[in-house]
């Protein structure tokens, strides 16, 4: 079983991202820190299969979210994103 | 809101089937290989690729796939333990000692350390003390189950530490770091454990 | 990291235009919930629909999911999330799960729940995989397997809006599955399929009746073009089941000229649910 028929998206990590931001963050725009690209984070491509979230750039794999909810502890690390632009309303656009 | 965690009616967990003295604390048995990995599968030519050993000065100690293969080999069938609960009994691998590297190591005048950080294709770090990988505890294998290390299962080579979570056992393998100072992998920045005995559930930073 | 301000901003930054937010409150926090099971419908011999009441529910908008947490006596505990297949303007929501052979969630859902239960969840989740009948644009919809559930939601969405709403937006929907048994809301796509501004089609990539006329393979580019709105059209197309299909559908979707902000995906895994 390969590994890239497995993997999600960004959409699978909104609720654990969701118990962070008061808001809805899988229509946030995120910036690569790799590559530049922006795009939607419901489009990031999820790996991690239950260790944590690995959220990667579809166009250079660049780690951009990694999230690991241990007990107590809620750990995030956003170095591989520049810009996270997070919309106010869950915005139908 | 609930206070309590609502206990769902009738769900169990997955019993475990496995003799009690086989499985570590709060794993059940699987006969399948799971397939979890941080990234896509990198993809590797042997002719380019080589085995590092380094030290924290810079010196290192290197290997072609060729002269990989020259050293001498083991066979080890052990039970692995992965972090997300699900143990694999007898598992068979083809590898290469690390204590074989780390001899060519000193032999080569490389400064010993207290740990080591395995470092891979694609960016995979992990962390052990360095007495988890010596003594006969683990291997560089690329072989499984009689055939080639399937790439998704970390081929070309990967390690493999199976006394500790599977976490440990880094995919893609390309080199040990040997440091004075640990320094948390990929996973451990996130809040995995330093050392990760499945035996005693380190799983987790701050797990005793 | 900075969390930059929608509006002029974005021109200066160069990040796409968003346009404003449909009429929402402001988002509640996500919190676990227990629902309680009004209703088990069966859809397929593998999948079955939860009808859900759950209090205080915020509202979704079609294509979002749920969190389902099952906690065990002993404290062990599995999470899995779930699409909403039901349309926004029910008062209850439907989920509709389909049983995978060594699941650890879904055999529970099918084989122990019933009505009256408990069932601990937490959403509506996701902002970006959502669809509403106000946003423009002929709609394109591609399923595999249990994909078909997130885009059910925005296809009961559709059939309740007004005439005219509907004409403005007609739907394209492109069904793919292992065999007819398998398709989900087999009845309610017929119906719906009656309709002048929607049109099904479907393909069946394992066994097909002897009488089949729909398509008999997995999604190709041929299939594509011959189903699809022309991308001259600006349509948006929304993708979700298995990941290797909703991959290969959203390269061929921008490959034939959609525009990529308008293609959305959403990715279940290997097998799709």
């Amino acid at each position: 079983m390969q590994v890239e028929q497995m993997r999600l998206d960004g959409n699978a990590a909104g609720g654990m991202l969701g118990e962070l931001f008061a808001r809805d963050v899988t229509a946030a725009l995120a910036t690569c820190g790799g590559c530049g690209k922006v795009g939607p984070v419901g489009a990031l491509l999820e790996y991690g299969h239950g260790m944590g979230v690995v959220l990667r750039c579809p166009s250079c794999d660049t780690v951009m979210v990694r999230l690991v909810h241990a007990p107590g502890w809620l750990r995030l690390d956003v170095s591989g994103t520049s810009v996270l632009a997070i919309p106010d309303a869950v915005s139908v656009s | 809101m609930t206070d309590k965690p609502f206990i769902a009616r009738g769900f169990h967990s997955r019993r475990p089937t496995a003799p009690q003295d086989r499985l570590p604390p709060g794993q059940y048995e699987t006969r399948d290989f799971p397939v979890l990995s941080a990234g896509p599968t990198p993809r590797v030519p042997l002719a380019t690729w080589h085995f590092t050993v380094r030290d924290s000065t810079g010196r290192s100690v290197k290997w072609t796939w060729e002269e990989f293969q020259k050293l001498p080999h083991e066979t080890p069938t052990v039970d692995i333990h992965c972090v997300t609960k699900w143990s694999k009994f007898d598992t068979r691998w083809e590898g290469v000692s690390v204590d074989t590297l780390l001899k060519s190591a000193h032999d080569a005048g490389l400064a010993e350390g207290r740990f080591v950080v395995a470092f891979c294709d694609g960016g995979y770090t992990t962390n052990l003390p360095i007495g988890d990988v010596a003594g006969g505890k683990a291997w560089v294998v690329f072989g499984y189950d009689g055939a080639p290390l399937p790439a998704e299962h970390g081929g070309p080579a990967r390690l493999l530490v199976p006394h500790l979570y599977f976490w440990k056992s880094a995919k893609w393998v390309r080199g040990l770091q040997l440091l004075d100072r640990d320094e948390p992998g990929f996973w451990e920045q996130l809040g995995y454990h330093d050392r990760g005995d499945p035996w005693r559930e380190q799983r987790y930073q701050g797990d005793p | 990291m900075t969390a930059a301000i929608l509006g002029e901003s974005n021109a200066t930054r160069g990040i796409p235009e968003v346009s404003q937010p449909i009429a929402a409150p402001a988002a509640p926090r996500l919190e676990w919930r227990v629902a309680t099971v009004i209703e088990v419908r069966e859809e397929t011999q593998r999948a079955r629909t939860l009808v859900l009441d759950v209090p205080e529910w915020p509202g979704h908008h079609a294509g979002q999911h749920v969190d389902v947490r099952l906690v065990a006596e002993d404290g062990y505990q599995a999470q899995r999330s779930y699409s909403i297949g039901s349309a926004p303007e029910e008062k209850t929501i439907a989920l509709t799960v389909e049983r995978l052979e060594d699941g650890e969630v879904s055999p529970y859902l099918i084989d122990v729940l019933r009505p009256g239960d408990g069932l601990e969840l937490r959403g509506p989740i996701g902002g970006y995989f959502v669809w509403d009948v106000a946003q423009r644009g002929p709609l394109l919809l591609v399923a595999g397997g249990s994909g078909i559930v997130p885009l059910m939601a925005m296809v009961r969405h559709h059939m309740l809006a007004d005439d005219k709403t509907r004409a403005r937006v007609p739907v394209r929907l492109l069904y793919s599955a292992r065999r007819w048994d398998d398709v989900i809301y087999r009845d309610e796509l017929a119906r719906v399929a009656e309709r002048p501004e929607v049109e099904v089609s479907f393909t069946l990539t394992r066994d097909a009746p002897s009488d089949w006329v729909g398509y008999r393979r997995r999604i190709d580019r041929a299939m594509i073009q011959d189903v699809s709105w022309p991308a001259a059209e600006t349509p948006r197309a929304y993708v979700c089941g298995p990941t290797p299909l909703v991959e290969s559908v959203a390269t061929l979707l921008v490959e034939v000229g959609y525009d990529p902000m308008r293609v959305r995906t959403e990715r279940f895994g290997p097998t799709g649910s």
